[in-house]
């Protein structure tokens, strides 16, 4: 029998059966159309699956689908609701402004991951300086280099962040 | 991006089918909807480059679509396409879409290849843009009754001042046809100080799709009925197949395909797949090794071993008398490793294969080539076959991309069902193709005032076209070599610096080793990033600097004074000048402490038409043998610059990456296999490595001069500059990538105080 897991998808109360071991990235994308984490290695080496699991960063390819039972994950597509947002009209997450505003991104197929742990970073730290940025940013991997405008991208999202949260 | 509102303008290539019965055909339906639109499969055998309806076609709901023979490999090509085409027929960017690199509705420009997507695709459609604007103006007088002189166009509406108040719309007049129009010899185009898109930091249009997850990548395409595969590759290079075990099962599997040496297993679900791939071992047979040992034993085969073929170039007096003739003779060998293209995501391509026709979504940069290719391995007429490229994770050159997309094809055609193809990250380090590795002998010689006497570049390697280019045949691609039977193009690529310098004396020989039998191999030698070029430029702006070490010269001075070309000299100023050059001769008298020494490094190179310098600035411990690059300067000259903003992106990109190839990347090989094969043993840089300062300095960025490509020419001085740097700092020569610390260190241990 298969067996079903329960979790919280991006704000939303989600079902899905799965099978064993099969990591969380193959369930997201394959069975819930969740397209923002990618599968750069499968070894959690890279980031590019990278998702939020209970507010920590996670790298969905190297998470049993079980292991995500009865917690709350969001993915890119979430972070819209999760906030913080501009106040823009087209209200963003502040960091997915930052990387607009910044034209921060080459071939994109990384840019999951740099967002979504500078995300997880930000909340935990939203006063991170430069070497706390590149330090948490630093097991990352972006193969075309855009490395330079996705710094530059992470420090706005702080500013933005810290003056939407006054 | 919902197919209803194309804001921003990209079409997926599914939607937009070209023109029927002289109406244009644009599916809108919901992705998985278009999938299954009913398209014949009867595919033009090449759209025609010289109509206007082949590049351009008026909706009757006022969008534009504009189709290319490129594609946008990351960085923002796209965006311009589109500022050029609004341009051009004075409508909004918003109501441009895109389409591009699906052979069967876009013109076969080769692909994109060699940085040169604005110099092709965008001279082709401004002309045929700037066509269609003088022919709607012709439709316009007669329908509104006045002279073409009188007319005005405003996003898309044609008004006249003789009758206030009145206007018509491009698609009023075009009333949803196709442009029944031969694109003339001569167009005239819109005039530069007119423009109102081109030229101007345009914010790219890619880059909100990409941050919100919307941008439909290759990885995210999924068809009906869609089957997984992976592909099992054998331990050891050149392993021939001896056979899988017969009572082989695993949950979902479908078939496990082999034919010659090549083993897939094709399963329903794709983590199926994946499981199989891993529980399934064939057995191999152990072949004699096929590579050299290590990196020692290949560059001596590269600097002794028979050449199958050399050339010769710029060749100017006698450089064996001009040595003789010289005060002092330089002497030293440069040498280069192989380098993985190592993309983000590993080759994916989706193949579907019907009993006379095929589809093929690929991520590579040469539909066109592959859709021969194809029809080839599958017995079909090209006219039967379509590929549609689809953003795939970058592409700096021949990746494993076309690989992915004939290993779906032929699975497809195999189990008759949609097969989806996805590698495995092993798969796209150790089995990519890689970039040539190459061993350089630099002479030279100085006369007792310091002029240069001789000058002689002699470099031997691989051809960087072994896998060739593009894939035209079945053999080209892996899965060929792995099926056998198939003969690859292979052709030779000689291997010679660029620069314009004079000297009395002056020779560039190339020698090509043979390398056939690493074909069926991950060390099957192939373009990357700005081909050879970041190698040979290594091996000659690292001599020239030796040379002005040796001269005790500035090595800016000591540039221009043997420069030809008068856009070199300018700059290797504009560089210089930019970075606050101080001028003396290398090394630094004042390197700082023992434990961090500091200096500056310049190397420039010109590539097809555009020119580059860059100023490295590094500290280097002395105790770790770290070597950290604290600044970069650069000057560009790629003439008239579409979008400054995707510009300086584009440039940054070059530099990491360059600066990630010159530090870490050599590719890990024993005597039978690639052991590169992850991040681990393939590192690349990280974040606490990027530079604190990066300035660009845009040169002749005027419309009057011709725009010449900027995807790859900053790659090509990047480790000469850091070489350059380093030696300025060390007062040692580290003449081998990448300058990993232990190589560092290595140069420091016989004269620690140099």
């Amino acid at each position: 029998m298969t067996p079903t897991i329960t979790f919280e998808l991006n704000g939303k109360p989600t079902s899905v059966p799965i099978e064993s071991d099969t990591p969380l990235l193959y369930v997201l994308r394959n069975q819930l159309g969740i397209k923002g984490p990618r599968f750069g290695c499968g070894l959690g080496q890279c980031g590019a699956c990278t998702v939020l699991i209970n507010g920590v960063a996670a790298r969905s390819c190297s998470v049993p689908a079980e292991g995500a039972a009865a917690t709350q994950v969001t993915t890119l597509e979430g972070l819209a609701s999760r906030g913080p947002r501009t106040q823009a009209l087209e209200a963003r997450h502040v960091v997915q402004q930052a990387f607009i505003d910044e034209q921060a991104a080459q071939c994109g197929y990384c840019l999951n991951g740099w967002i979504m742990t500078a995300v997880a970073l930000l909340e935990a730290d939203p006063e991170a300086d430069d070497a706390r940025i590149r330090g948490a940013l630093s097991d990352l991997k972006c193969r075309c280099g855009a490395h330079v405008s996705i710094l530059r991208a992470v420090k706005r999202a702080a500013v933005l962040w810290r003056k939407v949260r006054k | 991006m919902s197919p209803s509102s194309p804001a921003g303008g990209f079409w997926t290539r599914r939607d937009f089918l070209g023109v029927a019965g002289g109406l244009v055909v644009l599916f809108s339906a919901p992705p998985s909807l278009r999938a299954q639109a009913p398209v014949t499969p009867d595919w033009k055998e090449s759209i025609p480059a010289d109509r206007v309806d082949s590049w351009l076609a008026l909706l009757d709901d006022g969008r534009v679509v504009a189709a290319v023979g490129k594609i946008e490999a990351g960085m923002g090509v796209s965006t311009a396409f589109v500022q050029i085409v609004a341009d051009e027929l004075r409508v909004d960017m918003e109501c441009v879409v895109l389409v591009m690199g699906d052979t069967a509705s876009t013109v076969d420009q080769r692909g994109t290849g060699s940085s040169n997507g604005i110099v092709e695709g965008g001279s082709a459609l401004r002309k045929a843009a700037a066509a269609a604007h003088h022919h709607l103006l012709g439709l316009a007088a007669e329908q509104l009754g006045v002279g073409v002189e009188a007319l005005a166009v405003n996003a898309g509406v044609v008004t006249t001042t003789l009758r206030p108040g009145v206007g018509v719309t491009y698609a009023q007049l075009v009333k949803g046809r196709k442009l029944e129009l031969a694109l003339p010899k001569g167009v005239e185009t819109k005039s530069p100080e007119h423009y109102r898109y081109v030229g101007k930091p345009v914010p790219r249009i890619d880059i909100p799709p990409k941050v919100h997850g919307s941008y439909e990548y290759l990885v995210d395409f999924v068809l009906p009925a869609m089957v997984h595969a992976r592909v099992v590759r054998p331990p050891q290079a050149g392993a021939t197949l001896l056979g899988v075990p017969p009572d082989f099962s695993s949950p979902g599997l479908i078939e496990v395909v082999t034919q010659g040496n090549f083993v897939a297993v094709v399963c329903e679900q794709e983590f199926q797949a994946v499981r199989a791939a891993r529980s399934l071992v064939p057995r191999w047979s152990t072949p004699a090794p096929r590579f050299p040992g290590s990196y020692g034993e290949l560059y001596t085969h590269l600097a002794a071993g028979n050449p199958g073929v050399s050339e010769s170039a710029d060749t100017v007096g006698s450089v064996d008398e001009g040595l003789q003739a010289s005060a002092r003779v330089l002497q030293a060998r440069y040498e280069f490793p192989f380098q993985s293209h190592a993309c983000m995501g590993p080759g994916c391509g989706v193949a579907e294969v019907k009993e006379d026709s095929a589809t093929v979504w690929m991520g590579g940069q040469k539909p066109y080539s592959l859709r021969r290719a194809v029809a080839k391995l599958l017995g079909l007429k090209p006219g039967r076959v379509r590929v549609v490229w689809m953003a795939g994770p970058g592409s700096y050159g021949m990746n494993d991309a076309d690989d992915a997309a004939m290993d779906a094809a032929f699975l497809s055609a195999r189990v008759r069902r949609p097969v989806r193809v996805q590698y495995s990250r092993e798969e796209g380090t150790a089995w990519d193709p890689k970039g040539p590795p190459l061993v350089v002998t630099m002479r030279g010689g100085l006369s007792t005032t310091g002029a240069v006497t001789a000058f002689d570049y002699e470099a031997r390697g691989f051809s960087g076209r072994l896998r060739a280019s593009s894939t035209e045949e079945p053999g080209d691609s892996l899965l060929g070599q792995m099926l056998g039977g198939w003969k690859a193009k292979s052709t030779d690529r000689f291997q010679f610096s660029t620069e314009t310098y004079r000297f009395p004396a002056k020779r560039l020989t190339s020698h090509l080793l043979p390398w056939d039998h690493a074909l069926p191999t991950g060390l099957r030698t192939a373009h990357l990033r700005d081909p050879d070029g970041m190698a040979t430029c290594f091996a000659s702006e690292c001599f020239v600097d030796e040379l002005a070490a040796a001269a005790g010269m500035d090595p800016v001075q000591f540039r221009i004074q043997y420069l030809s070309d008068q856009r070199d000299r300018d700059i290797v100023h504009a560089a210089a000048s930019r970075a606050g050059w101080e001028s003396r001769p290398s090394p630094n008298p004042a390197p700082g402490s023992a434990a961090t020494r500091r200096g500056r490094g310049i190397a420039y190179a010109p590539r097809n038409g555009t020119t580059v310098a860059i100023v490295t600035e590094v500290a280097v411990d002395t105790t770790t043998g770290r070597v950290r690059v604290e600044r970069f300067v650069v000057a560009h000259d790629c003439g008239f610059v579409i979008n400054p903003a995707s510009l300086q992106g584009t440039i940054e990109a070059n530099l990491i990456q360059g600066l990630s190839r010159a530090l870490h990347e050599a590719v890990a090989f024993t005597s039978t296999a690639v052991t590169s094969t992850d991040w681990l043993s393939y590192p690349i840089l990280d974040m606490t490595e990027v530079p604190q300062a990066i300035d660009i300095e845009i040169v002749n960025n005027r419309p009057d001069r011709p725009s010449t490509g900027a995807g790859e020419p900053a790659t090509r001085p990047i480790a000469a500059s850091i070489g350059n740097a380093i030696y300025d700092a060390l007062g040692v020569r580290v003449r081998r990538i990448p300058f990993t610390p232990e190589s560092i260190l290595n140069q420091l241990k016989p004269t620690p105080s140099a």
